[in-house]
């Protein structure tokens, strides 16, 4: 970690990585608010996804700041790769498994693309 | 080959960084067998007739289209946070709606479905080879991705901007 001259001094640093942890806790909080907000499973699973993509990618960028230079943070590198390429997967999944079912979306509006015209699904 | 080669040295630079052993000879000769091996079954479990859908062209320009994706992604969490902190002025107008798809390869309609999926406020629910079902948390959510710049940057990282191609049924690019 000390191999390389610092870039910044360490209190910027830690004031920069500080601000990241917070600002993903922020985020993650807000998304359990949204979670328990929205009125259907389909609004809620955006506001999961809230958690699981710049929350978890400003916490995990902090730390990766507090590691410095290091393995540590190419393998927070790494976390971070795999939950952005799997979270979209377990969301997609669970979306077309709640539309399989026939879980009926909350109030939504169907849009054709199609033909362009708009009509509402309840 | 080049399919090879790209996913053994994706696969040794992974071990390789996990375990943080650079000089211990043995272990780095099983990191090598096991990469190799695993290349190896990898390529065997490629199917000849389907088409690939990857070049190394595609690599080059994945770079551009991750900065763009996260850019997407941080303005679309900005939004979503807005409207749980703040209901009543950023109501939530949920949309369910189809969109089409103009990637022409599995694998490109793959990342279009998962980056729709990855920004917060829009999931990709059903895809199809000509269309996507989308469920949005938000009209303006459904609106922009039905402007189709998404579309355009996933089709762009498949072909590249030199040649333009219109969608299967010409509705990709409006």
């Amino acid at each position: 970690m000390d191999l390389l001259p610092p870039l910044f001094p360490d209190l910027l640093l830690d004031l920069l990585s500080m601000a990241l942890l917070i600002g993903g806790v922020f985020l993650s909080i807000s998304g359990a608010v949204g979670v328990i907000r929205f009125p259907d499973f389909y609004t809620r699973l955006h506001a999961a996804g809230v958690t699981d993509t710049l929350s978890a990618g400003m916490i995990l960028a902090g730390l990766m700041l507090q590691a410095g230079f290091t393995l540590v943070t190419v393998k927070l590198l790494f976390i971070l790769i795999f939950l952005w390429y799997t979270s979209p997967v377990a969301s997609h999944a669970l979306a077309r498994a709640a539309m399989h079912t026939r879980v009926e979306p909350a109030e939504a509006e169907v849009i054709d693309a199609d033909q362009g015209d708009e009509s509402s699904a309840n | 080959m080049l399919y090879f080669s790209l996913l053994f040295a994706v696969l040794f630079g992974f071990w390789l960084l996990l375990s943080g052993f650079w000089d211990n000879g043995l272990l780095l000769g099983l990191g090598l067998a096991s990469s190799l091996f695993v290349a190896w079954i990898g390529t065997r479990l490629q199917s000849p007739e389907q088409e690939n859908g990857y070049s190394l062209g595609m690599l080059l320009r994945l770079p551009r289209y991750l900065v763009w994706l996260v850019v997407a992604i941080v303005k679309s969490n900005i939004d979503v946070v807005r409207r749980v902190w703040d209901p009543l002025n950023q109501p939530i107008t949920p949309v369910m709606g189809r969109l089409p798809v103009s990637q022409r390869t599995s694998l490109c309609k793959t990342i279009y479905a998962n980056s729709i999926t990855l920004t917060p406020g829009t999931v990709a629910i059903e895809v199809s080879d000509t269309d996507v079902q989308v469920h949005a948390l938000t009209r303006d959510a459904f609106a922009d991705l039905a402007g189709g710049e998404m579309d355009r940057e996933v089709s762009r990282l498949e072909v590249g901007a030199g040649h333009r191609r219109s969608s299967p049924n010409g509705k990709g690019q409006a």
